[in-house]
């Protein structure tokens, strides 16, 4: 808190004791904490309508070229998917357990649950590392680049085609697959750019932690930053079915 | 009834008290580090002011352009770039924070009793993303412009123009970020900052309107910043989201575009209207007549704002049913602003008027807005709308609302508050006759081009036919008589800032908590936290407050 | 203001806020945790379950329905809304309303440019 927001104590500073956490133009703790985490949510609800103008980008194209989605969501490996799921929700899990540590000035449990979280983060973002140098092999980023081959002739891509025996696009519906990509890469890119954010953010709680930061009865930060974990833990929730389970059984025609 | 409720201290006694928010602390870091909300609402007024005039030059030129048939004065492509560039300075970096980041950053912890903003600091991050915002602006004005419209419309931005699209576009996505963070400190200011007794329905009515449009910037701004990125992405890697080579629909970049920018306008008009309220009561000494109907037709404005966004696109191909669903809406929105006009005209019937500088502006809002609010009707329709829309008569409407509206209640409400941030009056006479040329001004500039669109002159062209030539000079010399109307405040508030005369707390015998302290206020607003037993505009409650004070003293 | 207590007391008093929003602060216990964190993981094993059934139109409302839910829960017991003011509660809400607003006035749009003209 900077000085100029201080108050002008005079005669009142002998009745001018608060924790040392608690900024000067609260009255009490408990204000300041129910300011913050509402300030938190706020921010999260301009997190909502941001990723709202991308999940409603992806409604409209997955309605008006449904089978170039179909088969461009073949291109994504479910197991990858569907492992990176789990890793997010026990993320999730062990930020939840950070926070009751914290709660319960429990410092070593605290600092292991972050240190959790944080590797957990890490172990997401190298799947997806795997997940996007796969495309990048394979030609499927958009851009000047972007190659249709795997599906105007599904059978040129054994490994997918084994496994759903796609039926060959016409090239117009075959291209449309780029936005499919698009989406795939801008949604997922998205959310990977707060995960490293937050494994930022998790770094720097980490050494606070140690230092006994979080564990003297003042655990809003680490509470507002649950709250962002799990918000990033809940647009992961959406993306892993609208992007890789659009239609995973063999099309039936 | 009085000539005027100006109530002055003593001038052979009266001093600015020593200690104030403005003394407190000397030197440039001081007030580059402040977390002080009133230091921050200077900040802001000193910068927005600067980009008012960047963007007032900017329609200086396109008046100067429009004055004959030719395009003679620049090129055409200047042309465009000199209009682009004005809609997006004007709108980004003075319509949005105009009110709000000035005035409500300076009034509203005092209104309701707080000593700060929630969050001081990233009140302080939001200027400074404001400024940096600002400066990439300059930056790309500077080294040649945008000419895409302040609409950045696809597949015009992201395929055929080769100006500064990527810079504008950052530009404008971090003073958006910059208003969402002014929005959410307010939102959370006001539900958590309120002094004891200071109950929801004793917010003065300014509060309530900035409640309804911190909504609007906290849910609305992030479509707008992700509309931006799209198209950015679009213009740089081809990812074909707009593109309909690719399978992409350039609509849907205005869907997301307008989804902010519709209720972008209230973000603009609401805090305006919230000046008015203040203004209308305070100088007719009266309560607003349905308080608490004005007070939720600001929340009901915030909330029909996000229904009718496709008002904007309905010559652009959507279909049409939706065409008829978001006319039907935009209807549907007249009636809270409509409440509010009628309210006000009520809170005047009777009351004790008197007109101070603030009024006259107030008055001047009253009247241009309802003209530009029921020009708006024309354009909601949709069968008129295809033949006003992308004509003057469109840019007749906005500007009725935005510079008839909002300036006005800009310039009311820093006329009404400047005694409050500088402990100074500005002059009375000079002021009033500013008031007076500005709306003068103000209709020989925009009323011809109402006219204008309906016969059908298309926006955005720097040359037009020869028959509409006798509007367009009368419209270019309305905007010199703006031009002075808008300069003279600037000379007469700096001259009062030193040779004003002393205001006293409450020169205007106004209600609200921010009246009741000393001006320029403590850095902490009040020597003690107020206990509120009284309901806004309760006018009885000074002069009992007034009479105690006698009693005191004697 | 004019009143007269005395100059002192108003630092820091807890008096000097009205804060009928608030709520008291739930300390939400790890069992709970645990049971959300169990369900979570069964949900992600059902809905990539599900996926692999040809189930129709219906396979993209039971993806959407599973994920609405694990979402829910998150919000409800990881971001402990459940223990929260009303305020709380209804800005989650808020959001998510906005959210839908976007999408289906969007949306509607795009559904209806295909019935044509009058
Ligand atoms: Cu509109």
């Amino acid at each position: 808190m900077s000085d100029s927001t201080a108050i002008a104590h005079g005669t009142a500073e002998a009745h001018h004791e608060h924790p040392p956490y608690q900024r000067h133009h609260f009255e009490t703790i408990a204000q300041q904490n129910d300011a913050t985490n509402f300030a938190m949510w706020l921010f999260l609800l301009t997190e909502i309508m941001f990723f709202g103008g991308l999940f409603t980008a992806y409604l409209i194209y997955r309605n008006w070229y449904y089978p170039a989605f179909v088969q461009g969501s073949h291109q994504l490996q479910i197991g990858w998917g569907t492992a990176n799921t789990a890793v997010l929700i026990t993320s999730s899990f062990t930020m939840a357990m950070g926070v009751w540590s914290a709660e319960m000035r429990k410092k070593g449990a605290l600092v292991l649950c972050l240190v959790l979280t944080f590797t957990l983060g890490l172990v997401f973002l190298g799947i997806k590392t795997i997940e996007y140098s796969e495309k990048i092999e394979k030609h499927h980023v958009p851009g000047f680049h972007y190659s249709v081959q795997s599906f105007v002739d599904p059978a040129s891509d054994p490994e997918v085609y084994n496994e759903y025996h796609d039926k060959p696009l016409a090239l117009d519906m075959a291209r449309h697959t780029e936005l499919y990509f698009f989406l795939y890469f801008a949604m997922t890119g998205m959310h990977a750019l707060h995960m490293i954010i937050g494994i930022a953010i998790l770094g720097f709680m980490i050494f606070r932690a140690r230092a006994g930061a979080y564990t003297t009865g003042h655990v809003t930060f680490v509470e507002n930053f649950g709250l962002y974990w799990h918000f990033v833990d809940i647009v992961w929730i959406f993306l892993f079915p609208l992007l890789y389970l659009i239609n995973r059984h063999p099309l039936a025609h | 009834m009085s000539d005027t409720i100006v109530t002055l201290p003593d001038q052979s006694t009266a001093r600015i008290p020593k200690m104030n928010y403005l003394t407190k602390e000397n030197g440039l870091l001081s007030w580059l580090l402040t977390g002080d909300h009133k230091r921050i609402a200077i900040l802001y007024l000193i910068s927005i002011s600067f980009f008012f005039f960047v963007g007032g030059s900017l329609a200086g030129l396109i008046r100067l352009e429009l004055l004959t048939p030719q395009s003679d004065l620049m090129a055409t492509d200047t042309y465009n770039k000199v209009f682009s560039m004005h809609g997006i300075i004007m709108v980004f970096f003075f319509l949005v924070p105009s009110v709000p980041a000035t005035i409500g950053n300076f009034i509203i912890p005092m209104m309701i009793g707080a000593k700060d903003l929630a969050l001081p600091k990233v009140n302080l991050l939001s200027w400074y993303l404001y400024v940096a915002a600002g400066i990439l602006a300059l930056y790309t004005m500077a080294s040649g412009g945008v000419d895409t419209g302040w609409t950045f419309t696809t597949p015009l931005s992201t395929h055929y123009v080769n100006t500064h699209v990527l810079t504008t576009g950052m530009a404008v996505f971090i003073a958006g970020f910059s208003s969402i963070f002014t929005g959410l400190n307010f939102i959370v200011t006001i539900h958590k900052m309120r002094a004891p007794g200071m109950t929801w329905f004793r917010l003065p009515l300014f509060v309530w309107a900035h409640y309804a449009a911190s909504i609007l910037m906290v849910l609305g701004t992030p479509v707008l910043a992700i509309a931006i990125v799209l198209m950015a992405l679009e213009r740089t890697v081809g990812i074909g989201v707009f593109d309909p080579t690719k399978g992409g629909d350039p609509l849907l970049f205005q869907h997301l575009f307008w989804f902010y920018s519709h209720p972008a306008v209230y973000i603009m008009i609401l805090p305006g209207m919230g000046v008015i309220s203040e203004v209308i009561s305070t100088f007719s000494r009266k309560r607003v007549f349905g308080y608490t109907a004005v007070a939720f037709s600001s929340v009901a404005i915030a909330v029909f704002g996000f229904f009718v966004w496709a008002h904007h696109m309905f010559i652009m191909g959507i279909s049409n049913y939706a065409v008829l669903i978001f006319s039907l809406l935009t209807m549907l929105v007249a009636v809270p602003s409509a409440i509010k006009i009628f309210n006000w005209a009520f809170t005047l019937y009777k009351g004790s008027i008197t007109f101070e500088t603030p009024m006259l502006y107030a008055f001047g809002f009253m009247g241009l807005f309802t003209i530009g609010g029921m020009t708006g009707v024309f354009l909601g329709a949709s069968g008129t709308d295809i033949h006003l829309t992308e004509t003057y008569f469109i840019v007749a409407h906005f500007h009725f609302v935005m510079v008839g509206g909002m300036l006005m209640a800009f310039l009311s409400g820093i006329h009404f508050w400047w005694p409050k941030m500088t402990g100074r009056m500005y002059p009375e006479k000079i002021s009033q006759l500013a008031a007076v040329v500005t709306f003068i001004g103000f209709n020989l500039t925009f009323f011809p081009q109402f006219i204008l669109g309906t016969l059908g002159m298309p926006r955005r062209y720097a040359s037009y036919p020869p028959e509409f030539q006798i509007l367009n000079v009368f419209s270019t010399a309305g905007a010199s008589v703006l031009g002075v109307g808008y300069l003279l405040p600037v000379l007469y508030l700096t001259w009062s800032l030193k040779y004003g005369e002393i205001a006293g707390n409450n020169p205007w015998q106004a209600t609200g908590l921010e009246w009741q302290v000393q001006s320029p206020p403590l850095t902490e607003n009040f020597p003690e936290i107020p206990i509120v037993d009284h309901e806004a505009y309760d006018y009885e409650w000074l002069e009992r407050q007034k009479e105690k004070e006698v009693a005191s003293v004697g | 203001m004019a009143h007269d207590i005395p100059h002192e007391q108003h630092f820091h008093d807890p008096a000097n806020v009205t804060n009928p929003e608030h709520a008291e602060h739930h300390i939400v216990l790890p069992l709970e945790y645990s049971f959300v964190f169990g369900t979570l993981l069964l949900c992600t094993a059902l809905t990539v379950f599900a996926a692999t059934r040809d189930l129709g139109v219906f396979n993209p409302i039971v993806a959407l329905a599973i994920a609405c839910f694990k979402g829910v829960i998150v919000i409800l017991f990881f971001m402990h809304v459940k223990y929260q003011s009303n305020l709380i509660k209804m800005t989650v809400g808020a959001g998510f309303f906005t959210f839908l607003v976007l999408i289906t006035m969007t949306l509607s749009d795009y559904i209806s440019r295909a019935w044509g003209l009058w």
